[in-house]
C-alpha cells in the first residue's frame, strides 16, 4: 500500500469534492482555514484552486490539544492567525492527514473561540481511518489503510509530496 | 546535573531541559529564553480574540502567594492564570495565617492539601521561592513573582518581549538601565536576560550610592553621568526609585535625583531617535520620569503591561507542562523497572 501517490491526483480529488459540497450546500463565500503545518500548505493550494480572494487562516492547535496532561506544552507553538471574523461564516477546515480525530476536535474548539461559525466543512488530503472520536471528513483526497509500522506525512510546501516512513516496530 | 549542582537548574529544569519551576534567569540559556518569548507571542494573539481563553490549565489550581503587596504583578498573574482556564486563589499573607503565627511550612502544607498545582510567590526575602520549590511536594510548580533584591524573572522576560517586538532582535542593541539599581531585583534579571539574549551593550546609569558593589560583574558597563550614558541608546529602561527600601541617606533629595537622573525630553533627545522608553511601574512621575516622556510617542510602558500577561501565561503553561511531562516520565520509568 506504499506505492507512490500522485499528489496532483489527490489535490484534484479534494478540489472536486469541495466544489461539489459547496454547490450542494449553496455556500458561495467560504472562509478557508488550514491546520499547521501541512493543512496550511493545502489551504494555500486550495485557496488558489477555488479562486478565493480572501486570505486563508492558519491554526496552531497547541493550546487546545487534549494531551497536555500527558506530554506538556508543544515547544514549537506559533501564533494562530485568522484574518477574518469566523462569526456566522461558512468555514472550510483543511488538514493533511486525519487519524484519531483529536486534532480536528481541538481545531473546532479553537475556531469557536474566535466566534460561532455558520458551518464547518472538513477536508483532509488523506484519511487513515483508526478513528478514536466521531469526527469524519466531508471531503477526502484518498482513504488509505496502513500497516501498524507505517507512517505517512505530507512534505512541502514546494513541491508538495507524500512521504511514507517505516517505523521499524 | 545532580542535586548537588550549585546552579539552581537542578531545581528549575526537568532532566530533559524543560522548565518545571521558574525561579531565576541564572543558568537558563538563550534557547529556553527564546522559547519563552516565542510562546508568549502566541499568547498575545490569544489576548486579541473574542474569547481570550485557552483550555491548557483547565481544572488546575493556581495560588497567588503574595507575602509582599503588589497590584500590577498580582493582577496580571491572576489574569494570565484565568486565561489559561485555571482556578485561581489569591492569598494576601499579610492579613492571613502568618499574622496568627503559622509558619511558612505550615501554610504551604495546608495549600498543598487543597490540591494546588502551582504557587506564584512574591516575598521580601531573597531566596524564598527557592526554599518553597525545594520543600514543596513534587508536581507543584513554583513561579517567582519577585523575591527581595534577588530576582523578578517574569518582569525581565516581559521587558525582553517588549524590546523584541519593537527592535526585532537583540543583536547590537545598546540598552541602558537607569536609577535605583541597588534595590532593584528587576535590574538584576534584566541585565542577565539581555546578556543571554545577545544585546550589544548593557549600561547602568546611576549614582554610586544606588549601585550594588561589583555591579560590572553582572555583565554591564557603568556610567555616572546621564547625558553621556544616553548617547546612541536603542532602549532606555527607567527604574522606580524604591523609597520604601531606602535605608540611610543614599540620596541628597528627590529633586536632586530628578535633576541628575530623571528622564525628561531633553535627555531623551540625546539617544537614538527611535529609542524606546520602558519602566516596570509603578511610575513616580517627576521623580524618575517626566510625564511628557512617560506618555510620549517613544514610551512603551503600557505595552509592557499587556506583554506581562502573555509572558506569565507562557511561563505558567511551560512550567506546568514540565511538571506533567516529568510525572509521566517517572511513571514510565517505574513501569519499565517493573517489567
Amino acid at each position: 500500500m506504499t506505492a507512490l501517490l500522485d499528489i496532483n491526483q489527490l489535490l484534484d480529488e479534494l478540489e472536486a469534492g469541495l466544489r461539489r459540497i459547496l454547490a450542494e450546500r449553496g455556500v458561495d463565500n467560504p472562509a478557508l482555514i488550514g491546520i499547521r503545518t501541512g493543512g496550511v500548505w493545502l489551504a494555500d493550494v486550495m485557496s488558489k484552486r477555488l479562486g478565493l480572494a480572501e486570505p486563508y487562516g492558519e491554526l496552531d492547535i497547541s493550546f487546545y490539544r487534549d494531551d497536555f496532561s500527558r506530554i506538556g506544552l508543544n515547544p514549537r507553538v506559533a501564533p494562530s492567525s485568522l484574518p477574518f471574523d469566523t462569526e456566522g461564516r461558512d468555514i472550510i477546515l483543511i488538514d493533511d492527514v486525519i487519524m484519531s480525530g483529536r486534532t480536528i476536535r481541538a481545531a473546532m474548539n479553537e475556531i469557536f473561540d474566535y466566534g460561532r461559525p455558520a458551518s464547518i466543512i472538513l477536508a483532509t488530503l488523506i484519511d487513515l481511518g483508526a478513528r478514536e472520536l466521531p469526527v469524519q471528513p466531508d471531503v477526502t483526497g484518498k482513504a488509505l489503510a496502513l500497516d501498524a509500522h507505517q507512517r505517512v506525512k505530507l512534505r512541502g510546501p514546494d513541491p508538495l509530496r507524500i512521504e511514507f516512513q517505516e517505523t521499524g516496530q | 546535573m545532580t542535586a548537588n549542582d550549585p546552579s539552581p537548574n537542578h531545581l528549575q529544569l526537568t532532566r530533559d531541559g524543560q522548565l518545571r519551576h521558574f525561579l531565576t534567569l541564572d543558568g537558563l540559556g538563550r534557547e529556553l529564553l527564546t522559547d519563552i518569548l516565542d510562546t508568549a507571542d502566541s499568547f498575545i494573539e490569544v489576548g486579541e480574540r473574542r474569547i481570550k481563553k485557552v483550555p491548557l490549565l483547565r481544572g488546575r489550581t493556581v495560588v497567588n502567594l503574595f507575602f509582599e503587596s503588589s497590584t500590577r504583578t498580582r493582577s496580571t498573574f491572576e489574569l494570565a492564570a484565568k486565561r489559561l482556564s485555571a482556578d485561581v486563589l489569591n492569598l494576601d499573607i499579610n492579613t492571613s495565617a502568618t499574622s496568627k503565627g503559622e509558619s511558612l511550612s505550615d501554610t504551604l502544607l495546608n495549600l498543598e492539601a487543597m490540591a494546588s498545582d502551582m504557587f506564584v510567590v512574591r516575598h521580601s526575602q531573597s531566596g524564598a521561592p527557592h526554599f518553597i520549590a525545594e520543600s514543596v511536594t513534587p508536581g507543584v510548580a513554583i513561579i517567582n513573582a519577585g523575591d527581595g533584591r534577588h530576582a523578578h524573572p517574569t518582569q525581565a522576560m516581559l521587558d525582553m518581549l517588549t524590546i523584541r517586538q519593537h527592535k526585532g532582535s537583540f543583536e547590537g542593541l545598546k540598552v541602558a538601565i537607569v536609577g535605583d539599581v541597588l534595590h532593584s531585583r528587576v535590574a538584576r534579571s534584566q541585565i542577565r536576560a539581555l546578556n543571554v539574549l545577545g544585546a550589544g551593550e548593557v549600561r547602568v546609569i546611576a549614582p554610586g550610592t544606588l549601585l550594588p558593589r561589583d555591579v560590572e560583574d553582572l555583565g554591564c558597563t557603568v556610567e555616572y553621568d546621564m547625558a553621556r550614558g544616553m548617547q546612541d541608546l536603542d532602549v532606555v529602561i527607567m527604574l522606580r526609585l524604591q523609597k520604601e527600601r531606602m535605608e540611610g541617606a543614599l540620596l541628597p533629595s528627590e529633586r536632586e535625583f530628578y535633576r541628575l537622573y530623571g528622564l525628561n525630553q531633553d535627555k531623551l533627545a540625546l539617544a537614538k531617535p527611535d529609542c524606546i522608553v520602558m519602566h516596570p511601574g509603578p511610575i513616580n512621575r517627576g521623580v524618575e520620569i517626566e510625564s511628557a516622556v512617560a506618555d510620549g510617542p517613544q514610551s512603551v510602558i503600557l505595552n509592557q503591561v499587556t506583554n506581562g500577561i502573555a509572558i506569565r501565561m507562557a511561563v505558567m503553561s511551560m512550567a506546568m507542562g514540565g511538571q506533567v511531562a516529568e510525572r509521566q516520565q517517572k511513571h514510565s520509568d517505574h513501569e519499565g523497572a517493573r517489567a
